[in-house]
């Protein structure tokens, strides 16, 4: 675990509830159920070296609301994931990172995403240049259907980042291996990328995205298609890449949230109702909702 | 046995002896179901594959003696006295000369009976027109044939050939046929002397329309087609998959763009004849192009094919999974290098199909060829785009107005030649989809 003192808690008026006595269950499931979403998020949004800043993030789809003013700041050189139950919202924010939120028509988003310091969402900026520096990796594997090598190499040749074949080639070994893929690949590079099995696709999908030198990889259940020898492997291979990249990983899974993230956001209904880290969020929660979730107890 | 309600083991609603009786006699009726929509499937291909060999066997057994032309063998003696009785051999007088005479002299010397004015005439309808020019040609070539006799095989004409292939029923009164008994029984002595040969008829391959049917052919009007195709597949695929991608990847979906949609969709459906109409008002009155020219042709069937090109291209579009598209744009690809580096290969295939499944109904449209004048009797052999034509159906449609009995079995010969141009252009379909395919 990166050494991160986080800074204290800003918020005074949070009211940690005693957690719910165990022979109560059905009645703390449904008080559970009517819980309020919290006006403000508990726990803390601030990052000491904050990467992205996002304040007031709204996200509408037509006239329906998908995310509630999301305050959250994501640290640098960290994973952070993003839990909650189904519909809540987690890919919705994390698609508004890299605004692919705008390749669907009726998307539409407020407030301010600063990149470094840099609002995205200014009328300025570039799409292009954004989501080189801020990649995806999709739930399911999309690789093209094209070769081994012309996946990884499509993103350093579409933004001009090879001077040459000798440069390209070293930019797509490179990334194989940092996706851990290198060894199982490198006898069929011109093979079709399509023909790997489900975990050496989604592999293949992270050295794609890897090989353009992205600042921030975003994750949204990268794992939720793959058996569990593939899912460790790519677990290992995001604790890795921690210490070049940034991850923000959305996960359905709390022991992969616990084991490869340093902080954890817990979405609620469109709300960001708790955050902090890892450590704290699993094993001593403030919100009931975040607990009921955490404990299973829903979702 | 347990009854409904019965809770028998572990409370089920039914039991499981109960269950799988009511499973297995839902499951005759099931298999019921499904042989018999087997045997309605197999019950309407084959009706369909009947009704085709029909057609394909009555075109084929009315068509293919077609693609074969009788010849006559005659003793022609080229009589000087005839060709060039001043003796001056040259170039003119050659071309001058009437051959005609040649090859009535070699009959007459056959059938001397035949002596008489209407016999003579009778006589020279059993050879076609062209055979003088054949003649002349071979002495223009050769002029030391000028008094030598040498056998040669000159065409017959249409109504000698029909007798020759049985077309001509002699059944029938001798007022109604074209042909009298006495050229029967002339042609009957010839073909028992040997003297009719058939022979691979090239030049139903190599001539345009002709008034005499054993003369006429369907190059004219396949180069016509050709030109036509030709204009039609450099307009309408550019400009069709251009507009189908605008409007798939690039065209914010807003009411104008539903209501370009809706009248992509209506025009079609719009019949063809409008299409020629529109070409008639447009190209020929207000640009004034030329009238049979197979550029306006071209033009017209662009317009007709367009609306089907689009259709087809979006559906093919639209078919290619969106996680393709979020990949690329995920990567920081602009929109256009999604569509073009990953969308259109994948959608390609489809396109390419829909396109030349546009392509063969343009290949086959008459009705708007007919309002812009190409159905037009055209001899002449189409050079250019803009030198009249007419088209391979409108030839058929002509041919199949046509009163002589040659032509009945020239038009089905030309429906099997359209019939090929069309099996080849879907064939090329499906090869361009496999090999499309077959990259991944
Ligand atoms: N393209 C869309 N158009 C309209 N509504 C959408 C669209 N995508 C998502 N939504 C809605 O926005 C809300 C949040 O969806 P989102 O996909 O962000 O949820 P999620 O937290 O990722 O859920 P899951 O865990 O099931 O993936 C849902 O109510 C969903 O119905
Ligand atoms: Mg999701």
């Amino acid at each position: 675990m990166e050494a991160n003192p986080m800074t204290q808690d800003i918020r005074p008026e949070i009211t940690p509830e005693p957690p719910a006595p165990r022979e109560a269950a059905s009645a703390a499931m449904s008080e559970a159920r009517s819980a309020e979403v919290p006006d403000t998020t508990f726990g803390v949004i601030e990052h000491p070296d904050p990467i992205i800043n996002c304040r007031d993030v709204n996200v509408f789809y037509g006239d329906k609301q998908a995310v509630f003013d999301v305050n959250l700041d994501i640290g640098r050189h960290q994973v952070i994931s993003m839990i909650g139950p189904s519909g809540c919202g987690k890919s919705t924010f994390l698609r508004c990172l890299n605004r692919m939120n705008d390749t669907i028509d009726i998307a539409r988003v407020t407030g301010t995403i600063e990149l470094d310091g840099q609002n995205i969402y200014d009328p300025k900026i570039d799409v292009v240049p954004l989501r080189a520096r801020v990649g995806m990796v999709f739930q399911k594997p999309n690789p093209f259907p094209k070769s081994i090598y012309d996946n990884v190499a499509y993103g350093p040749r579409i933004h001009g980042l090879a001077k040459d074949k000798v440069e390209l080639d070293e930019i797509v070994r490179t990334s194989l291996e940092r996706a851990g893929l290198l060894g199982e690949v490198k006898d069929r590079l011109d093979q079709p990328g399509t023909g790997l099995s489900g975990g050496q696709q989604q592999r293949l999908c992270i050295a794609r995205a890897i090989a353009v030198s992205p600042d921030v990889i975003l994750m949204d259940e990268p794992c939720s298609a793959l058996d569990p020898i593939a899912t460790a492997k790519i677990e290992d291979l995001i604790d890795e890449l921690r210490e070049n990249y940034t991850i923000c990983i959305v996960t359905h899974s709390m022991q992969q949230a616990a084991r490869v993230s340093q902080r954890t956001a817990y979405f609620h209904l469109g709300y960001l109702v708790e955050v902090g880290e890892t450590d704290k969020i699993f094993t001593n929660p403030t919100h009931k909702l975040t607990e009921d979730y955490i404990t299973g107890r829903f979702g | 046995m347990n009854k409904i309600g019965d809770p028998g083991a572990a409370g089920r609603p039914i039991s499981a002896d109960q269950a799988m009786a009511r499973v297995n006699a839902s499951l005759r009726k099931r298999y019921g179901a499904e042989r018999r929509f087997r045997v309605y499937g197999i019950a309407s291909v084959t009706v369909g594959l009947a009704f085709l060999a029909l057609m394909m066997i009555s075109i084929v057994g009315k068509g293919y003696s077609a693609f074969q032309q009788t010849y006559v063998d005659l003793d022609i003696y080229f009589d000087p006295e005839v060709i060039d009785p001043d003796g001056l051999r040259d170039q003119e007088s050659l071309m001058r000369a009437n051959y005609n005479t040649l090859i009535k002299d070699s009959l007459l010397f056959l059938f001397p009976e035949a002596s008489g004015r209407r016999d003579r005439r009778a006589l020279g309808a059993l050879i076609s027109n062209s055979a003088a020019f054949d003649l002349q040609d071979m002495v223009i070539t050769d002029p030391l044939l000028i008094g030598q006799t040498r056998r040669v095989s000159v065409l017959a004409s249409a109504d000698a050939d029909m007798l020759n292939k049985g077309k001509i029923s002699r059944t029938v009164p001798e007022s109604e046929r074209r042909v009298s008994d006495q050229q029967i029984a002339w042609l009957e002595t010839l073909r028992d002397r040997g003297r009719f040969e058939k022979r691979f008829n090239t030049s139903f391959f190599t001539h345009g329309d002709s008034r005499d049917p054993e003369l006429s052919g369907i190059w004219g009007a396949t180069k016509g087609s050709f030109y036509m195709l030709l204009i039609t597949l450099a307009l309408s695929f550019p400009v069709g998959i251009g507009a189908a991608i605008y409007l798939e990847e690039f065209a914010p979906k807003n009411p104008v763009t539903d209501f370009i949609e809706i009248n992509i969709n209506n025009l079609a459906a719009v019949p063809s004849i409008v299409f020629g109409l529109l070409g008639l008002g447009v190209f020929l009155n207000f640009f004034s192009m030329p009238r049979s020219a197979p550029m306006v042709g071209g033009l017209v069937l662009t317009l007709m094919t367009l609306p089907t090109i689009i259709i087809s291209a979006r559906a093919s579009l639209k078919s290619v999974p969106p996680s393709i598209r979020e990949a690329a744009l995920g990567m920081g690809a602009s929109q256009m290098q999604s569509t073009f580096h990953h969308v259109l290969p994948l959608a390609m295939p489809g396109m390419l199909t829909g396109t030349i499944i546009g392509m063969a109904r343009a290949l086959g449209e008459t009705a708007p060829l007919l309002m812009i004048g190409m159905v037009a009797f055209i001899v002449d052999i189409p050079q250019g785009l803009f030198d009249p034509s007419t088209a391979l159906p409108v030839q058929i449609y002509l041919w199949a107005d046509a009163p002589e009995r040659a032509f009945v079995e020239r038009t089905s010969a030309a429906i099997m030649v359209l019939l090929g141009f069309l099996v080849l252009m879907n064939l090329s379909a499906i090869i361009l989809r496999k090999r499309y395919e077959r990259r991944w």
